[in-house]
């Protein structure tokens, strides 16, 4: 299935008719609701707090949520397939606890970001086999891995160990200046670069043509010949090296490696895939919405933070609420078509 | 004897049932007296199995719950967050009052925080029914929120209650059993009474197995769902008030968390595929034991504390692995390519792709 916004030919039709279709077509209806709303909010929020309209508002978004951008690029490429992946923040936690202590013990930074990679992928490629070869439900499978992931970073430390490698501190420390009294940090780059691959490899290559046909129908694209085999296992290698990614990250990002660290953060990443208009069920989605819906995580945050005197259930409840508001939207729009 | 054999390996609880004999094994090696049973002066019975019993009761209900739900093709992760909203009403209505000991007060706080666990459960029922939202999204929203809301009663802090008649429910003994334990059973012997004996759990399959279908029958699959989800989530209640009952305190972070992930996984274990369909309540049964179990294992062994969950994951790992259907393949080539074989093995059928 073609991932690209095509809208129905529109010869003879008005402009209103054709947008009124572009929003809600399965495909990108979603994706554009998501995009309208994170405007509104940021409007909104522009209105009701002084300096929460600038640059460097936007762009914190980026610098604070970056690893959770590259966690939401792995698990769009798994939901496409119509899978789920639960070991993302247990890998997140696993990853900075190696780094950390690595480190510690003298290692090279490019080294253990190497091994780490090579680890989650590793891992990543344990659990597609496992999907694949002997058909456990991805839930389950990936659960395992879960358990898998933060026990081993309870095995490896129990307590936090603080990072000071000159190389981590300075990645974390330093700002790239973008003018205007701008900046962002390395994270944001690396980020925004694995968000570029990911797109070109989903809308360009035969790879993600696969992957999306994986959702639609598994049985008919290995009928067509493609590669669905390979394919499926991949993508959970995919998810496991973002997974690695993101650790990498969140340790430039909190300078320390602890094994309770980012608990639920699959949670949030499986949020973002959906609020991005990526069905669960695979077959539709785009991997820019994913990165969408972190910004509008992100957003909630920082609208919260702006707020001041919400107590930290309040967000939890504004957090489910909002995610409802996405949902049903996003229902409603989607579904008057059909 | 032999075809006994085969059949008894090709039964689809053989492994589950051989996993919980070989830790019941391990721990009676490592504890000699460990499957002993005593009764105290008071008439009550004690012993490791009984603990297993105990502890893993307020599993078992959820996930009696869960495989209903599971079985129509649905899944459910508020539930973590239904016990902690459950005990987070209990405890403050009997912290209200000014008799905390009084079996009238307790009733009335146990009967609120059921009510309340219904209300969540017709809750997700609706989005899933009638707004038609993909169940793990839809239980997401409560599983979010809901500790959020069980903070909000508790107002942030842990509430500890010391009332007799509520901590009946969790550590109290009816007829020497534990209470939780009683509870469980009743429970689990009802619930499959009303499906199994009725074609209430025929119905049930039937919209898990495809939903289209099933409604072209007149299978009336809105009302279905709802009854699953509501009653998915009064068995959470339940657990959670058991739960709660037996920390003699409520705690809105804490109580039941990660519970889901250990429910979903007992009904898994026994036999209950995800994706809906023929469902087992012996199966899990099987499941629940099997995981408690395992906790009190990584104890009376000995294991490292820091080990446990790489335990957990290695046990889950071997049980999915040996109960898949590429290894049941495998090991029916093995049989029939045996010259001793008496009859030929009917080839199992093709994996069902999704």
């Amino acid at each position: 299935m073609s991932a690209v916004a095509t809208g129905p030919v529109a010869t003879g039709r008005n402009l209103g008719a054709r947008i009124v279709d572009v929003f809600t077509s399965p495909k990108s209806g979603p994706v554009l609701v998501t995009g309208v709303l994170f405007l509104l909010m940021f409007a909104v929020g522009g209105v009701r707090y002084r300096g929460f309209l600038s640059g460097q508002v936007f762009l914190n978004l980026f610098i604070d949520n970056a690893y959770l951008i590259v966690l939401a690029i792995g698990m769009t490429f798994v939901i496409l397939t119509g899978g789920i992946d639960l070991s993302v923040g247990a890998v997140v936690a696993l990853s900075t606890i190696i780094a950390a202590r690595l480190l510690q013990a003298g290692w090279s930074p490019g080294v253990v970001i190497l091994l780490i990679l090579a680890i989650t992928s590793a891992l990543g490629l344990l659990v597609g086999l496992m999907i694949h070869v002997f058909e456990v439900q991805p839930f389950i499978a990936t659960l395992a891995a879960m358990f898998l992931a933060r026990g081993l970073c309870y095995i490896i430390a129990k307590e936090s160990i603080t990072i000071d490698n000159p190389f981590f501190v300075s990645m974390a420390n330093v700002r790239i200046p973008l003018g205007y009294r701008l900046s962002i940090t390395p994270s944001v780059i690396i980020a925004l670069l694995a968000l570029a691959v990911a797109v070109w490899v989903l809308q360009y290559t035969r790879f993600g043509r696969t992957t999306y046909a994986i959702g639609g129908s598994e049985q008919s694209g290995m009928l067509m010949g493609l590669p669905t085999s390979r394919t499926k296992v991949l993508v959970y290698v995919i998810s496991g090296f973002c997974s690695g990614l993101a650790g990498v990250l969140y340790a430039f990002y909190t300078l320390s490696g602890y094994a309770l660290t980012a608990v639920g953060t699959e949670l949030d990443a499986i949020a973002a895939v959906v609020i991005g208009g990526t069905l669960l069920t695979g077959g539709y989605g785009f991997v820019l919405g994913s990165a969408l819906g972190v910004l509008v995580l992100g957003l909630i945050q920082t609208i919260l933070s702006f707020e001041g005197s919400l107590s930290s259930w309040w967000t939890k409840i504004f957090i489910g609420a909002l995610l409802l508001v996405f949902i049903i939207l996003q229902k409603v729009l989607t579904s008057r078509r059909t | 004897m032999r075809n006994t054999l085969i059949q008894a390996l090709s039964h689809r609880l053989f492994w589950p049932l051989a996993l919980l004999v070989i830790l019941l094994t391990v721990n009676v090696i490592a504890v000699p007296g460990f499957l002993a049973i005593t009764i105290n002066n008071e008439g009550h019975l004690f012993g490791s199995v009984i603990d297993i019993l105990r502890n893993g009761a307020p599993t078992l209900i959820i996930a009696v719950g869960m495989t209903l739900v599971i079985a129509t093709r649905g899944i459910d992760l508020s539930v973590g967050s239904v016990c902690a909203i459950a005990g987070a009403v209990a405890c403050s209505i009997i912290l209200g009052s000014p008799n905390p000991g009084d079996p009238g007060v307790v009733t009335v706080a146990v009967l609120t925080a059921l009510a309340l666990s219904l209300v969540v459960g017709l809750w997700n029922g609706f989005l899933v029914s009638v707004l038609g939202i993909q169940p793990i999204i839809a239980t997401l929203i409560l599983m979010t929120a809901g500790r959020g809301i069980a903070m909000l009663i508790t107002e942030g802090q842990i509430l500890t209650v010391d009332s007799a008649p509520f901590k009946f429910l969790g550590s109290g003994f009816l007829a020497g059993v534990p209470v939780a334990t009683v509870v469980a059973a009743a429970i689990l012997g009802l619930v499959a009474l009303l499906t199994r004996r009725t074609a209430l759990g025929l119905l049930i399959e039937s919209v898990g197995i495809n939903p289209e279908a099933s409604r072209q029958a007149g299978v009336r699959a809105r009302g279905l769902l709802f009854t699953v989800y509501a009653v998915c989530a009064v068995l959470a209640g339940i657990a959670g008030l058991i739960l709660t009952s037996n920390q003699t305190a409520a705690d809105a972070n804490n109580t039941g968390l990660f519970i889901e992930l250990d429910a979903i996984l007992a009904v898994v274990i026994g036999g209950t595929a995800l994706s809906g369909g023929r469902y087992s309540l012996t199966g899990t049964l099987v499941g629940a034991l099997v995981i408690q179990t395992l906790v009190t294992t990584v104890y009376t062994v000995g294991i490292p504390p820091i080990a446990t969950m790489v335990f957990k994951a290695a046990v889950v790992t071997a049980v999915c692995l040996l109960q898949s259907p590429t290894t049941s393949a495998a090991l029916a080539r093995r049989r029939t390519a045996g010259p001793a074989s008496p009859r030929p093995v009917a080839t199992p059928e093709p994996a069902v792709t999704r």
